[in-house]
């Protein structure tokens, strides 16, 4: 039961982290029926720049407090992953809006290594430590399972940034522009919506989210470097086709999902293959899940029949 | 975007009578690996190592260029191509068999892989296939690097060595061979039976492409929904191109263990799939002798940047700012962003006899 509710908690943190690139994955997706490639390089990048400002501003100012430190990586990532976010859109995607598919997903999947490549230029190829800055020392709320205030944080703020995002789409101007450029965009276009500018604010969005989902991811795992976007994002995806492409809740349900499938996954696959597997197999969860869902439900949890859409 | 070709004035112009063009391509590519050994060795393993990737790169044209399927785990076929022939020639089981066996075995293996892999994503929509090859890719290397305990499969990270080499007609390739008291370099003969099987290939995959099925996919590339409705079995015709395509991948992995007498995880990263991705891209999707030039440029692209970007850079600068390894991934990665952008077609743009229709957002 204890290792249960352990593996439940650190499924909830993944899974929350997964949710959070999840939801860029699928807005755009929503949107352009593109799948961005790209987006898990956002959230590297915006755990790099975040750590960039940190150790910068501490060894400026010595002796500041870490939620300064944080909210100042926080604050530098976020609009340099909007910036990055706005500028594949713009000059990668938007002029392939009408070619045939296959043009915009081998671009996508250009833009993605040219991002890990210019990481790699700037940080390089080591692993950097990622300073905890959120207490990390363990709590024990119940015997056997162990919780840090960093996983609450974590949880915490993935929660109130869905719930926002909610809030934005279903309530907001912007929000309704985004659902009708979802729908049709020339149409939406004759109802006087800016459709560009409502699809850039889609990449701009989804990019700030996947900042946030950088650093919490960071912050977890005490390390960063150019190519830790690439398996989150991988997996997120998978999350996002779990909840139903295109379908918010679903994004949100999905990450949610695969956290804890991965989570119990890796606690019990020992037992599960009588020993033959142990937990270095963690990652093929999500793939597993991924090719069991277009088997069986390519609609995901969530969604509307899009799958078959040629 | 207008990509029919015909409108599109071709890059390389030839004067040449067009008859003589390809005697005189088969004579250099025959007469290159004599070239190369004049400027040492290492030049000729290079030039074997273009012919693996010009393999390589056929396969995957057959899925991405004639069926428009975005395959981004085609190295998980190579590697299963290798494997199989690393499992079945060498000490690793104490397994020996012959080439004859063990290539088609690697090809029959990486088609079922294609076969199993593209069975239930063929039939949603192209973007499910890019990912879940992507996924595949890693779950093999995942399998590739953690078989090897509790029961020892892969030997894990270290890779296995000392494969067997190619050996034809009880010639052992990987030795020199003494021809009439003239000693020919092994890189040289693994040239000419690497070249057997691109030539080999090139002919089956040309009249693959102006067959019926090439017109099936061609059609199902250009549009599927029009496809299905003239009777096409789509499903089927993909299927087909998938599997055809991992087939290509697994016998291209079996001349790769046996050329290098070594395989480990480390050859089948990601990277590896979109370096022969570009390949495809930058040559020309659906058009062979693009796809040739696109491999065998971006082959040699490392080691001319090892001997031109180098010493530039530090004529320049005084030291090397970018290593080879960084500026490859670079211009790669630009190569594919830019190619779409502003030559969708590739270089050498695919000439197709019926006019296609493409621009619409099918």
């Amino acid at each position: 039961m204890e290792t249960f509710l352990q593996q439940m908690l650190n499924g909830l943190v993944s899974g929350s982290i997964y949710a959070l690139v999840a939801l860029g994955y699928t807005m755009v997706y929503g949107i352009l029926g593109l799948i961005n490639f790209a987006h898990g390089e956002l959230l590297m990048i915006g755990a790099l720049v975040a750590l960039q400002t940190i150790s910068l501003l501490s060894s400026a100012v010595p002796g500041l407090h870490p939620a300064v430190l944080l909210l100042a990586g926080v604050a530098t990532a976020v609009p340099v992953c909007m910036a990055v976010g706005y500028l594949i859109e713009r000059i990668g995607y938007r002029r392939l809006r009408n070619a045939p598919r296959l043009a915009p997903l081998i671009t996508a999947i250009g833009v993605s290594f040219l991002l890990q490549t210019l990481a790699m230029i700037i940080w390089g190829r080591e692993f950097h430590v990622f300073p905890q800055l959120i207490d990390t020392a363990p709590m024990q709320p119940m015997a056997g399972v162990v919780v840090s205030p960093l996983q609450i944080f974590t949880i915490v703020v993935a929660f109130t940034l869905m719930g926002a995002l909610m809030l934005l789409v279903n309530k907001t101007r912007l929000g309704r522009a985004m659902r009708a450029t979802a729908e049709n965009h020339r149409v939406a276009g004759l109802m006087g919506i800016n459709a560009n500018g409502v699809i850039a604010a889609t990449f701009i969005i989804g990019s700030g989210l996947a900042a946030l989902a950088g650093v919490l991811f960071a912050s977890n795992y005490a390390i960063a470097h150019y190519a830790m976007g690439f398996t989150p994002g991988l997996k997120a995806f998978t999350a996002a086709v779990l909840g139903g492409i295109g379908n918010l809740p679903g994004a949100m349900v999905g990450g949610l999902v695969l956290g804890l499938v991965e989570s119990f996954g890796a606690g019990y696959i020992e037992h599960l293959s009588f020993g033959f597997l142990n937990s270095s197999y963690q990652d093929i969860f999500a793939f597993m899940i991924l090719g069991a869902v277009l088997i069986f439900r390519p609609s995901g949890l969530l969604g509307e029949r899009v799958a078959d859409r040629a | 975007m207008t990509t029919t070709s015909s409108t599109l004035p071709l890059p390389v112009s030839f004067s040449l009578d067009p008859r003589l063009q390809r005697p005189l391509i088969i004579l250099l590519a025959l007469a290159a690996p004599l070239l190369a050994l004049a400027f040492g060795k290492s030049w000729v393993r290079v030039l074997d190592f273009a012919l693996l990737y010009v393999l390589l790169a056929i396969g995957l044209n057959l899925v991405v260029g004639f069926a428009g399927l975005l395959d981004l785990g085609y190295i998980a076929f190579y590697a299963v191509g290798a494997y199989t022939w690393a499992f079945l020639a060498s000490p690793h089981f104490g397994i020996h068999l012959p080439f004859w066996i063990v290539l088609p075995l690697g090809a029959a293996f990486a088609g079922l892989a294609g076969i199993a892999l593209g069975f239930p994503t063929l039939r949603l929509r192209g973007d499910y296939l890019a990912i879940v090859t992507l996924g595949f890719g890693e779950i093999i290397r995942i399998f590739m690097n953690n078989l090897n305990q509790p029961i020892n499969i892969t030997n894990g990270p270290q890779g296995i060595d000392q494969i067997d080499p190619l050996t034809i007609a009880g010639i052992d390739l990987s030795r020199d061979l003494d021809l009439f008291g003239v000693q020919v370099p092994s890189l040289l003969l693994y040239y000419y039976a690497f070249f057997g099987c691109v030539v080999f290939a090139l002919i089956l995959v040309r009249r693959l492409q102006i067959s019926r099925i090439g017109r099936a996919w061609a059609a199902i590339r250009d549009d599927e929904l029009a496809a299905k409705a003239i009777g096409i079995d789509t499903r089927m015709m993909k299927l087909l191109a998938f599997a055809l395509g991992a087939t290509f991948g697994g016998v291209s992995g079996g001349l790769f263990a046996a050329f290098q007498g070594f395989v480990s995880p480390e050859s089948f990263s990601l990277m590896e799939s979109i370096v022969v991705l570009t390949m495809v891209v930058l040559g020309g999707m659906g058009n062979l002798a693009g796809v040739v030039v696109g491999a065998i440029m971006l082959t040699a692209l490392p080691e001319l940047l090892r001997h031109f970007a180098v010493p530039m850079q530090m004529a320049l600068f005084g030291k090397t700012l970018l290593d080879p390894e960084v500026l490859r991934m670079l211009l790669l990665s630009l190569a594919m962003i830019v190619m779409m952008l502003v030559r969708p077609a590739g270089l050498l743009p695919a000439r197709t006899r019926y006019a296609h229709r493409e621009g619409r957002n099918a």
